[in-house]
């Protein structure tokens, strides 16, 4: 990491700032940045150039990330400024992670309404990227609970807006990657909760077929469903998988020895870059056949504690570097319903004929669209892979897949993403237009601006 | 009995982290500070997580006639206090402190403000033959250098007067704790060159938490910090004055 030390002109934010090269969670692409991080509420505002909100750099790719510009990172504007407990209201500044806030309101018996796979992530992020969770079929996403946001203009204004008030503002920022303003506070709505305990089932399907069928059945009906898949197996078992379904558990199912659920949590770390070699097809195929096998015996309904079944991999800190300095890409895409099945099966075909591995690759349904106007989810099937980067050719199979993606009408995920082309971005997602006049019109000067914008072409007429 | 801790310059990192580390004790908080929004965005934020009564108050060391009248409305909320953690400083910008209107402002912000508030503090804590003062120094303060002299003597003089406050109150049962950091990640450090072991702002919140559980009167925080400085405090002068600090 080279830094370099700069003085700021006349209206520090902070009193330095830090020059240096950073990333996002996939370790790819790596850009020096000039970082600011502010302390004050007053101070998360523009500076002197242009500009992208970082909370906790838990997107993937370049999202967080402005080359050669300012990043503000967010985290210390993190305080917990309201909390009724009656009503499960909850407003906190936008830098305050989710992991803060599970331990305020789980005892008081709420819960998220909304969470992705990491609690390692600011509320600001959670609207900016509209990030949704396993039960986006039942509960849409981030942006359908929040009741509204503090929002900070390029001329360092501060503006409110919520799906009833500035309601286009509101859903061009849902979603937005955070370049209509800077999201100062976020007040979102809680769900009651009985218990910090989730009644899981895990169902075992020898295929794809079988595995789709499993998540339209009964189970698909539970709060909470995804599927794990392994993406070695092919031909006949092309696709085979465990469906995992699970709901907060309510009082009269809870188990009597609840106490033993829960964890004496051990937290692992992983000290260095593993080897690139170390997570090969054959060590992920060995893996995945032993997963899946020992998964399939468990057939009866067991309890999970919230956090190893929300956050299993946060047990294991900075797991990103399984996969070798190089860094890896996720590739999320969303294939809508009617094309689901096609969709997906031509994805895995093409990626188990590249026989490239990807160590962890997961198959969620979607819900019905929502109102961001840039969000990711649609009515349909999204399938998430973890591909670590060895060589060039990796970029080519992503390209290959985004054609896949395109020809079923699907879309890619921008808070996964590090490399997807304008032209494929403008072809996936056709409410940029009504995005880009909220724009022009809210930051005309094109002051919020990320290594994702300007590789996207977005903000530009 | 209940802890109730009054914090000068509350909204700095070490501050809030301070604060938090009392308020998860079930202490009671009364955080001073210039400015009023941050104050009441902390003192929320305590509230909320840790559920203790926390109040707050406008504060300007530099204002020190103002200071009587502040240090009578703290203990108009808190008339058990138990004991004030001073945490305000300004760093400054040792370049622009060769002109005497910077290093004013950096002698006025670290030293003669902290002479004026915690002059009412001793004097009533005196009375009570109660209470504890907590004066974060700095380890800056340690020996002088090129870099950040004025800074330096200010934070100097500061642990030389809470040497003497210590001997003074002593007598009275009234615990007085220098704490010299050592580099800490804060907006004050966040970007600057040459910085090395810096220390998370909630490991010092902690550190001077336990402090008032122990014995030592001057504590540097991490620990690892006051050999450091006692290695840097041995260097011959003559030497001293040609290396580049």
């Amino acid at each position: 990491m080279r830094s370099q030390f700069i003085s700021t002109g006349d209206f520090p934010i902070s009193t330095h700032i830090l020059k240096t090269s950073i990333s996002g969670w996939g370790r790819y692409p790596e850009q020096m940045c000039k970082l600011e991080r502010p302390e004050r509420y007053a101070d998360l505002r523009p500076g002197s150039g242009n500009v992208i909100a970082r909370g906790q750099g838990r997107s993937y790719g370049d999202a967080s990330l402005n080359e050669d510009g300012f990043a503000l990172l967010t985290e210390r504007v993190n305080r917990l400024l309201e909390f009724d407990v009656a009503k499960g209201i909850l407003r906190a500044e936008a830098g305050m992670t989710l992991a803060e806030i599970l331990p305020v309101i789980v005892p008081k018996g709420w819960f998220l309404p909304i969470t992705p796979g990491t609690k390692f992530v600011s509320l600001g992020g959670c609207v900016a990227a509209d990030v949704h969770g396993k039960n986006h079929h039942h509960d849409g996403s981030f942006g359908d609970h929040v009741v509204g946001i503090e929002l900070i203009l390029f001329d360092g204004s501060r503006v409110s807006c919520s799906p009833l008030e500035k309601s286009e503002l509101y859903w061009a920022t849902v979603g937005g990657m955070g370049l209509t303003g800077i999201i100062g506070e976020v007040t979102i709505k809680l769900i009651p909760i009985d218990s910090a305990l989730i009644k899981v089932q895990h169902k075992a399907a020898g295929n794809l077929e079988q595995l789709f069928k499993l998540m339209q059945g009964p189970n698909g009906d539970d709060r909470y469903t995804v599927a794990w898949i392994d993406s070695m197996a092919s031909g006949s078992r092309l696709g085979r998988g465990i469906a995992m379904s699970g709901h907060h558990a309510n009082i009269e199912e809870m188990p009597v020895n609840f106490h033993s659920h829960v964890n004496n949590k051990r937290s692992l770390s992983i000290p260095f870059d593993f080897p690139a070699f170390a997570l090969n097809s054959w060590s992920i195929s060995t893996f995945n056949t032993r997963y899946f096998q020992k998964e399939s015996g468990r057939a009866y309904p067991f309890f999970s504690n919230y956090d190893s079944y929300f956050y299993p991999l946060d047990a294991i800190a900075q797991w990103n570097r399984l996969y070798g300095k190089r860094g890896f890409v996720q590739y999320q895409c969303v294939i809508p319903e009617q094309n689901a099945f096609d969709g997906i099966k031509a994805l895995l075909m093409k990626l188990t004929d590249s026989r490239r591995p990807s160590f962890l690759s997961v198959l969620k349904r979607l819900g019905p669209q929502g109102k961001g106007m840039l969000s990711f989810p649609m009515e349909g099937w999204t399938l998430a892979l973890d591909l670590p980067i060895r060589d060039e050719g990796l970029f080519m199979l992503l390209n290959k897949l985004d054609e896949i993606v395109l020809q079923h009408g699907g879309r890619v995920y921008l808070a996964k993403d590090a490399r997807l082309s304008p032209e494929s971005f403008r072809a996936m997602y056709p409410g940029y237009e009504d995005w880009l006049k909220v724009k022009q019109s809210v930051d005309p000067g094109n002051v919020f601006s990320s290594s994702l914008s300007r590789r996207l072409k977005v903000g530009e007429a | 009995m209940k802890k109730a801790v009054l914090i000068l310059g509350a909204t700095s990192a070490i501050a809030r982290a301070t604060a938090a580390a009392f308020a998860s004790q079930g202490a009671s908080l009364y955080l001073a500070s210039r400015d009023e929004e941050e104050l009441r965005r902390i003192s929320s934020d305590l509230q909320l997580r840790y559920g203790a009564e926390v109040h707050y108050g406008l504060f300007d060391a530099k204002a020190t006639d103002t200071h009587e009248a502040f240090f009578l409305s703290v203990i108009s909320v808190f008339p058990d206090l138990s004991g004030v953690v001073l945490a305000f400083g300004y760093l400054g910008d040792q370049s622009a402190a060769q002109d005497f209107k910077e290093a004013a402002k950096i002698v006025t912000s670290n030293y003669t403000g902290a002479v004026s508030i915690l002059g009412y503090c001793a004097n009533h804590f005196e009375s009570q033959r109660a209470g504890f003062i907590v004066g974060i120094a700095s380890v800056a303060g340690d020996r002088g250098r090129q870099s950040n002299y004025v800074y330096g003597s200010a934070k100097g003089a500061l642990s030389l007067y809470l040497q003497g406050l210590r001997n003074r109150l002593h007598a009275s049962g009234v615990r007085v704790i220098t704490i010299k950091p050592g580099f800490v990640d804060t907006a004050m450090t966040f970007g600057l060159p040459g910085l090395f072991l810096v220390a998370s702002p909630q490991s010092i919140g902690k550190g001077i938490v336990a402090a008032l559980g122990k014995s030592t009167d001057v504590v540097y925080l991490p620990w690892f910090w006051r050999y450091i400085m006692l290695i840097i405090r041995c260097i011959p002068e003559f030497i001293f004055k040609r290396m580049k600090l």
